[in-house]
């Protein structure tokens, strides 16, 4: 892989349901310099921890280090970065979308082809709920566009690995992912692990 | 017994060991206090400024190898405490504080002296406490040393609001173990990792190993004088890991870096192995990263996985403990004996006298320093802020003994010195205790010469006094064109009265004949002496890579070329 490409990449993590444990984690992100395209919090099946969707911009010098800081936290249980596994991600967004009577069924319309629902009608509008993955968001979202969008609200990406490759990411970011190092790439050593140029401080 | 939490803090500090306390108390805080009373195995000093707190307590732990331990009262009692936590926490430091916090139903409401000091301290510190119940207080203490004393080292503060110290009375129960899923602090190595690392050192025919705080930090000094002798390996120390091999040791080259010695830097570049042992490479160790080292693999053994990858990429990343790691490493290492190699970082010491100092008719602050070595036979604690000091402190003092320096190494914070050797020598008062300050670091924790004397720390305090911030002016001479704009000090106090002002000793030195009389006058003086060094105003450290440059931009002391190199 290029070290220097920049993409996303799926972060799950397990944390201990404390006070202040989000701080941490959003403390840590800015301090780095690690950027969040996305982040979702919610209970996990273990009483007392809650499980976190990232999604992290950022080349594979980024993530790495993302991904072992945040190990490093002490509230931090476990952290998979799940990328490269199969998984099943999806995203629920609410849309307020301006409709008159005269386009409202037009409206009803898409919002049934995208297998999304209406949750509230109103006068001179309509909320509409859809899940899926970012892209079918993206492209209800287009295609109301026309109408008027007056709100739009999404809750950023929960991503679980597929129960048929067994379910299990590595346990530990921190000794496996690294175990062998970069034997035999001395020469681009420096250039490629620098998280960019800096000049001397 | 029923307890308050002020009583629970107390009663945990003893089940942890603690024996002092550097504080301050406030209203917040002061409940502790009135526990802390009744505790005199707890010896609480008091200090003038709560950042001394905090350096002491640093201070003590790394001439200790113990957790030090702070208290402070909430808002700028506990902001107080920031420089010095950054200052354990970049240096991997375990320090636990101790702060009052304004009562439950007052957080929140900017009640007076309330400030959130466990959201302002998160980037400075390894982890910390709100305790909003005394249910919580024995956990959390007791999470607190295991977190800051294990893994990679930090200080842990531990905020406890008023009413919670001195509120609801509990049974006091002292946990048998912590509860920490999310934190396990590597032990062993994993055998493959060491396999690797250990083929590569095998194969190199050029290694150097760079000895970092964590081989201090490890207590692995013996393991790594085996291996580097087993392999004969030359051993360059990093800032912080100076003592980890003794100066006098053969194979030892000192520190390298943008004033380390020219042969450190020089036998780095020309290495083809790096095995750095608990050293981050910092920039002051690299430089330039794409000239760092760049015909050498590296191998990176480190407690902490985020120090991989972080500025070098390891070849063989080893993570454990270090003296773990290096128990499974030295088996593995054939014995070898580099002949050429060895010739070789001879020649380059020789060629390079980097501890070369003229002759001068005005006192330069090496020979002070020299002269503090060789009066101390070099077994003193030398304890150091930020600067050029701190950099001939480095370079000049033949240190023999693992943890005899102690610096202000990645914070670079200026003041460090004076309180940070309060607690050394409170920690080892069999110890010949040298606070090296410049002025202007000197000035700004001064107020602490009065714990010294108040609770009787010998402490002598040297001044390398040039009247100026000395290495923000050599930058300026240097690199801004010889704009000394605010970098001179016009208007400082007259040290010896000032030493005389807190009912102390206080000499002043300006000539070199004087110099050892003077630091032989200082430890024949019972108590803290203040010794004011009167140095060459614009004397340079040497040598020095610029930052951002590389090892083949170093400017060295134009007056040692050609002088033959004399082995210590």
């Amino acid at each position: 892989m290029n070290a220097l490409s920049t993409q996303q990449h799926t972060i799950i993590a397990l944390v201990q349901d404390r006070p202040g444990v989000l701080t941490r984690v959003a403390g840590l992100f800015r301090r780095r310099g690690f950027n969040i395209a996305s982040l979702a919090v919610g209970a996990s099946e273990q009483k007392g921890l809650s499980r976190l969707t990232f999604v992290v911009t950022g080349d594979q010098y980024t993530v790495e280090q993302a991904t072992r800081h945040l190990e490093k936290l002490i509230d931090v249980v476990k952290v998979s970065n799940i990328s490269e596994e199969d998984v099943v991600a999806r995203e629920l967004a609410l849309i307020k979308v301006r409709a008159t009577p005269s386009n409202r069924s037009e409206i009803l319309e898409m919002v049934n082809l995208f297998r999304a629902k209406v949750v509230d009608v109103g006068t001179r509008s309509l909320v509409v709920e859809t899940t899926g993955e970012e892209d079918k968001i993206d492209a209800l979202y287009d295609l109301l566009k026309p109408f008027g969008i007056l709100e739009l609200m999404r809750t950023g990406r929960v991503a679980m690995v597929r129960g048929k490759t067994g379910g299990r990411v590595s346990d530990d970011v921190g000794a496996d992912a690294i175990i062998m190092g970069r034997n035999g790439a001395v020469a681009e050593r420096a250039v490629s692990s620098a998280p960019g140029h800096y000049e001397g401080v | 017994m029923e307890m308050t939490g002020a009583e629970i803090i107390c009663e945990s500090l003893l089940r942890e060991g603690v024996d002092t306390i550097f504080g301050l108390p406030g209203g917040a805080v002061l409940p502790f206090y009135g526990a802390l009373s009744g505790y005199p195995k707890l010896r609480h000093i008091l200090v003038r400024h709560e950042q001394a707190a905090a350096m002491a307590a640093d201070g003590y732990a790394r001439a200790t190898g113990k957790v030090g331990v702070c208290s402070a009262t909430s808002g700028p009692g506990a902001t107080n405490l920031v420089t010095g936590l950054m200052a354990a926490q970049m240096d991997s430091v375990p320090i636990v504080c101790i702060t009052g916090q304004v009562p439950r139903a007052a957080i929140g409401r900017d009640a007076f002296q309330e400030t959130d000091i466990t959201g302002i301290t998160l980037p400075v510190t390894k982890h910390n406490y709100l305790v909003m119940d005394v249910r919580d207080v024995a956990p959390a203490i007791k999470e607190a040393f295991y977190i800051a004393r294990t893994g990679r080292p930090g200080p842990v503060l531990i905020d406890v609001p008023k009413d919670v110290l001195a509120g609801d009375k509990i049974e006091f129960q002292w946990p048998d173990e912590v509860d920490l899923p999310g934190y396990v602090p590597p032990g062993a190595p994993d055998p493959r990792q060491a396999r690797a690392a250990a083929d590569l050192i095998n194969r190199a025919q050029r290694p150097v190993i760079l000895a970092g705080h964590g081989v201090l930090i490890s207590r692995a000094w013996d393991e790594l004088r085996e291996l580097a002798e087993k392999a004969q390996i030359p051993v360059i120390t990093t800032l912080l890991g100076i003592g980890a091999m003794s100066t006098e040791h053969v194979l030892n080259l000192g520190m390298p870096g943008m004033h380390g010695m020219a042969y450190a830097s020089l036998a780095i570049d020309r290495s083809d192995l790096v095995i750095s042992l608990g050293a981050r490479f910092d920039d002051r160790v690299t430089g330039r990263l794409s000239d760092f080292a760049p015909g050498a693999k590296i191998v990176h053994v480190d407690v902490d996985p985020t120090e991989f990858n972080k500025n070098v990429v390891a070849d063989a990343p080893v993570l454990g403990d270090l003296k773990a790691s290096l128990r499974a490493l030295i088996p593995l290492v054939e014995s070898n004996v580099h002949l050429d190699w060895i010739k070789e970082t001879d020649t380059l010491r020789a060629e390079h006298p980097s501890l070369f100092i003229r002759k001068s008719d005005v006192l330069l602050p090496q020979q002070v320093m020299k002269q503090i070595s060789d009066e101390t036979n070099g077994e003193a604690i030398i304890v150091t802020g930020v600067g050029q000091h701190q950099m001939w402190a480095a370079q000049h003092y033949g240190y023999k003994e693992p943890n005899s320096l102690i610096t202000s190494g990645g914070s670079g914070a200026m003041g460090y010195e004076v309180p940070a050797a309060l607690g050394a020598k409170v920690g080892r008062p069999e110890k010949t205790v040298w606070s090296i300050a410049g002025d202007g670091g000197f000035q700004m924790t001064l107020c602490d010469l009065a714990t010294a004397v108040e609770n009787k720390i010998d402490v002598k305090y040297a001044i390398l006094n040039n009247g100026s911030l000395g290495m923000v002016r050599q930058w300026q001479d240097f690199f801004y064109d010889k704009d000394f704009f605010a970098t001179i000090y016009s208007g400082n106090p007259d040290f010896v009265k000032l030493a005389e002002a807190y009912g102390i000793r206080g000499i002043r030195v300006t000539k070199e004949e004087d110099v050892s009389g003077a630091i032989q006058e200082a430890m024949e003086t019972p108590g803290p002496v203040v010794v004011d060094f009167v140095v060459k105003e614009d004397e340079f450290v040497y040598p020095m890579i610029p930052a951002g440059e590389s090892v083949h931009e170093m400017l060295e002391e134009p007056e040692a070329e050609g002088v033959g190199f004399e082995r210590a």
